[in-house]
C-alpha cells in the first residue's frame, strides 16, 4: 500500500454508455479490492456520468483524480495492483487527445466535455435569495463596467459582435433590436423580459430565474442603459411561484444595494424593475400579445409592424427579450464579443439549453455550444434512449416545431439548419420519442395543446386548427382515406399562410413535419388501418393465439361483452365486432395467449 | 447596507464578501431546492441536514440554491469540504444524506450517487 491516506475509486455509468460495461467493471473492481484485502482502505463507489461517455466508461481513482477510460472489466485487476498497490498509473488507459497529449488528471478533461454553461453558470451554485453570495459570483460585475466607461452605443455594438440571437424562439439579433430601440427616441421607454415560457416541456427561463435571478435583473438594466429606458418589466406566469417569489427577494435586495433604482453606483442612470404576471396562456407569450396583457387588454397578438421597438407598451419603445437572451449579456460584456463569437457555428454564436424529456434516460437541463449535434446531445449527454429501446423522433420548437428523425441525428444543431429541416430552435424543449410512439398521435397531440390555446381571433387558426385535429382524430380512428392526407397537407399550409401572429403560423409545423418524415405511418393508418407503434386502440385487435390457449375460459368470463366464445379445454375465440378494447382478458390470462397486433 | 456608490466600491465590496467567506471556511451544504428539486422532496432533505448536522456536532453551513437541471437524479445538492472541490450527490433520500454525513462530511469518504460536473464553465 503506497499510503495509509484513504482512496476512492469512482466507477460511471451503469446504464448510461457502453451498455453496462460500468456496472461490471464496479463488481470487478470491488472483487479485487476483496481479494487483496483492501476493503478499509479503499472504496468503490458508483457515479454519474463525467460527460466523457465516447470514452467510457470512466473510472477516476482519488486523491489525484487520475480518469481511466474505456475500462473494460478485466481491466480491474491492473488497476488494484498497480495504480491502488503501487501507486504507479496504468499508462494504456490513461487518454490521449488527437494531439498526441495524455491526460491524466480529470480537469484536464474540460475540454473534451461537450457541455458548457453559461446561461446555467450560477445555478445550483449561488444562493439565489444572498445577493451578496451572486455580487461574490459577479454578479453586477457588467453593469459596473458598461456604467464605468461605455457609452449605449458601445454596448450595442458589443453585443451586435457576440452574434447574440433571441433564445424566446425568433433567433432575431438582439444587438440588432437594442440598436433599433436605441434610435426610437421618446420621453420613456421600456425593457420587457419576456418569461412566459408557455412551450410545455421547457423550463429552463424558470430554473434560471429560480437559481439565478439577479442574471436577468443585471442584464435588464444594461439593456435599459443602452437603449436609455428607464423602466424594466418582467412578464412571468402566475404558476411560477418560486421564480416569482425568489425574483421580488432579487429585485428587493438589489435596490438596497443602490444596483437598481436611482442612480445606480452613482453614475446618474435610474432604472427600476417591476413584476407583472400572467395566467399562462401560451398566446401571452407571442410579443405584442405579451404587452397587451401587461396594459390590462386582452392578451391577443396584433400585427407587426409596428414592431414593439416602436411602438409598444403604452405606446412606447419597448425592448423585449427572453430570459435566457438575458442571463447571456453580462458574460458577454465582462468576456468579451469575441469570445462569445468563439463559440458556436457560423451563424449561431453561442450555447443553447435545452429541456430533454420523454425517452431519454437522463431527463433534465442541458446547455450545449450551438452546433451540438442530436445524436451527442441524445446518445452522450441525454445517456441514450430509455430501456435501451430504438430512437425514432425528437420534437424541437415545442408544439410549434417539428420532428427531427434518425438521419437528421448527425446535423450540427442551430437556428438555420432546423428550420431548413421543417423544424426550429423554439425555446429548447427536446421530446425523444422511441419505436413505441406513434406520430400521428404525436401530433395529434401538439395539436390538442394549440386548439386549447389559440385566442381565436382570427378564423384559420381558430377553425383551421380544429378542422386539423379532427382530422388527426379520423385517422387515429381508422376512418381516415388517402385524399386526406392531401387535405391535411393542404389545410396546414393555407394556415400556416395566413394565420395572424406565430401561434398560428407554426401550429401546423409538427403535423406538416411527421407526415413529410414518416408518411409510411400516416398511410399505414389510412390503407392498412394498422397503427405500427401500436398505440391507437381504435386500430388494434385483441388476438388469442390457439396453440398457446388451453381452454381456461378465464377470459370469456371476464369478458364485459361477451366477446369470447369457445368450448372449455379447447382454443378461445375474441369476436372483433362485439370487442371494445378493454383489455380485461389479457390481464386475465395466465398463458399469455391473448396479445395486441 | 448603504447603496454602492461607484463600480470600484462593488469591486472592494466583492472582495470583502469573498474574504469573509473564506476566512470561515467550514463545510458548506447547497441544496438543489428549485421547483424540480422541492418536488422531489428537496425540503425534506434541506430540514435533515439543518437539524442532524447540528445534533451531531459539525460546524457547517446549509444553504438552498436552484436546480442542477439533473432532474434525472434530483433531489441533489453539493458538499464542500474545507479546501477541497465540491462533490454534488444525487437522488439523495434520507438514508443516503445520513450516509454522506457520517462517511462523507466526517471522513471525506465519498458514496453512491455522486454527479461530476459533466460540462465545461465560462472560465474554463
Ligand atoms: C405563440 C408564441 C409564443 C411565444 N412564447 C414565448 C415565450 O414563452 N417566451 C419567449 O421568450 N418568447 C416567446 N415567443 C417569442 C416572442 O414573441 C419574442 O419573439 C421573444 O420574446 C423575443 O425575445 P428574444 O429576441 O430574446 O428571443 C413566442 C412567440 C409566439 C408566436
Ligand atoms: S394565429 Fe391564432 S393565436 Fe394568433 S391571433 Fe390568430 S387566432 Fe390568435
Ligand atoms: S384466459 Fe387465456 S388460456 Fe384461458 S381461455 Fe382465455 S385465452 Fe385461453
Amino acid at each position: 500500500m503506497m499510503a495509509r491516506e484513504k482512496m476512492q475509486i469512482l466507477v460511471c455509468g451503469g446504464t448510461t454508455c457502453s451498455d453496462g460495461q460500468g456496472e461490471a467493471v464496479f463488481e470487478n473492481l470491488n472483487l479485487e479490492i476483496e481479494a487483496n484485502a483492501l476493503e478499509n482502505d479503499v472504496h468503490v463507489v458508483h457515479s454519474g456520468c463525467f460527460g466523457l461517455c465516447s470514452m467510457g466508461p470512466v473510472v477516476k481513482i482519488v486523491p489525484g483524480n487520475t480518469i481511466y477510460t474505456k475500462v473494460s472489466p478485466d481491466d480491474a485487476r491492473e488497476i488494484v495492483s498497480e495504480h491502488i498497490l503501487k501507486g504507479r498509473k496504468v499508462e494504456r488507459l490513461l487518454w490521449k487527445d488527437p494531439s498526441g497529449n495524455t491526460l491524466v488528471k480529470e480537469d484536464e478533461f474540460a475540454g473534451q466535455k461537450k457541455q458548457l454553461r453559461i446561461v446555467l453558470r450560477n445555478c445550483g451554485i449561488i444562493d439565489p435569495e444572498n445577493i451578496e453570495d451572486a455580487i461574490a459570483h459577479d454578479a453586477y460585475a457588467a453593469l459596473s463596467k458598461v456604467l464605468a466607461g461605455m457609452k449605449p452605443t458601445d454596448v450595442i455594438q458589443v453585443i451586435k459582435d457576440s452574434g447574440l440571437r433571441g433564445r424566446g424562439g425568433g433567433g432575431f439579433s438582439t444587438g440588432l433590436k437594442w440598436e433599433i430601440a436605441y434610435k426610437n427616441k421618446a420621453d420613456q421607454k421600456y425593457v420587457v423580459c419576456n418569461a412566459d415560457e408557455g412551450d410545455p416541456g421547457a423550463f429552463m427561463d424558470r430554473s434560471v430565474l429560480e437559481g439565478d435571478p439577479h442574471s436577468v435583473l443585471e442584464a435588464m438594466a444594461i439593456c435599459g442603459y443602452s437603449i436609455e429606458a428607464g423602466k424594466g418589466l418582467i412578464y412571468i406566469r402566475a404558476e411560477y411561484p418560486l421564480a416569482v417569489a425568489r425574483l421580488r427577494t432579487a429585485i428587493a435586495q438589489a435596490k438596497e444595494y443602490g444596483l437598481l433604482g436611482k442612480n445606480i453606483m452613482g453614475s446618474g442612470f435610474d432604472f427600476d424593475i417591476e413584476i407583472r404576471y400572467g395566467a399562462g396562456a401560451f398566446v401571452c407569450g407571442e410579443e405584442t400579445a405579451l404587452i397587451h396583457s401587461m396594459e390590462g387588454l386582452r392578451g391577443e397578438p396584433t400585427v407587426k409592424p409596428p414592431y414593439p421597438a416602436e411602438s409598444g407598451f403604452l405606446g412606447k419603445p419597448t425592448n423585449v427579450n427572453n430570459v435566457e437572451t438575458l442571463a447571456c449579456i453580462s458574460p458577454i460584456i465582462l468576456k468579451g464579443a469575441s469570445w462569445f463569437a468563439g463559440i458556436g457555428t457560423e451563424r449561431s454564436k453561442g450555447t443553447k439549453v435545452f429541456a430533454l424529456a420523454g425517452k431519454i434516460n437522463n431527463v433534465g437541463l442541458i446547455e450545449v455550444p450551438m452546433g451540438t449535434t442530436l445524436r451527442e446531445v441524445i446518445y452522450e449527454i441525454g445517456g441514450g434512449i430509455r430501456k435501451g429501446k430504438k430512437f425514432k423522433a425528437a420534437q424541437t420548437g415545442g408544439p410549434s416545431g417539428g420532428c427531427l428523425t434518425e438521419k437528421h441525428l448527425d446535423i450540427p444543431i442551430d437556428f438555420d439548419n432546423l428550420t431548413a429541416v421543417g423544424s426550429m430552435m423554439g425555446s429548447g424543449g427536446l421530446i425523444v420519442m422511441d419505436e413505441d410512439d406513434c406520430m400521428v398521435q404525436v401530433a395529434k397531440f401538439f395539436l390538442e395543446f394549440t386548439v386549447e390555446e389559440s385566442c381565436g381571433k382570427c378564423a384559420p387558426c381558430r377553425i383551421g386548427n380544429k378542422r386539423l385535429h379532427e382530422l388527426l382524430e379520423h385517422i387515429t380512428k381508422g376512418k381516415g382515406t388517402l385524399a386526406d392526407l392531401d387535405r391535411l397537407k393542404n389545410m396546414c399550409l393555407v394556415i400556416k399562410d395566413t394565420s395572424l401572429c406565430g401561434l398560428g403560423q407554426s401550429s401546423p409545423n409538427p403535423v406538416l413535419s411527421t407526415l413529410e418524415n414518416f408518411r409510411d405511418e400516416y398511410e399505414a393508418h389510412v390503407s392498412l388501418k394498422k397503427c405500427p407503434a401500436g398505440q391507437c386502440k381504435d386500430l388494434m385487435e385483441y388476438f388469442i393465439i390457439e396453440e398457446n390457449c388451453v381452454g381456461c375460459t378465464a377470459c370469456a368470463r371476464v369478458c364485459p361483452v361477451g366477446a369470447i366464445t369457445g368450448e372449455r379445454k379447447e382454443p378461445h375465440h375474441i369476436n372483433p365486432d362485439i370487442c371494445i378494447k378493454c383489455g380485461a382478458c389479457m390481464e386475465k390470462c395466465k398463458f399469455d395467449a391473448i396479445i395486441i397486433q | 447596507m448603504n447603496a454602492v456608490k461607484s463600480p470600484e466600491e462593488l469591486k472592494s465590496i466583492k472582495a470583502g464578501i469573498l474574504k469573509r467567506m473564506n476566512e470561515k471556511e467550514t463545510v458548506r451544504v447547497k441544496v438543489h431546492m428549485g421547483t424540480s428539486g422541492l418536488a422531489s422532496g428537496a425540503r425534506e432533505i434541506y430540514d435533515f441536514f439543518r437539524l442532524e448536522l447540528e445534533k451531531r456536532n459539525i460546524q457547517a453551513s446549509v444553504t438552498s440554491t436552484g436546480d442542477m437541471g439533473y432532474s434525472f437524479a434530483e433531489p441533489t445538492l453539493e458538499v464542500k469540504r474545507p479546501g477541497e472541490d465540491p462533490v454534488v450527490f444525487g437522488n439523495v433520500d434520507k438514508l443516503r444524506a445520513d450516509e454522506i454525513i457520517e462517511k462523507y462530511i466526517k471522513n471525506g469518504e465519498l458514496v453512491d450517487g455522486v454527479l461530476p460536473a459533466n460540462y465545461r464553465t465560462i472560465n474554463q
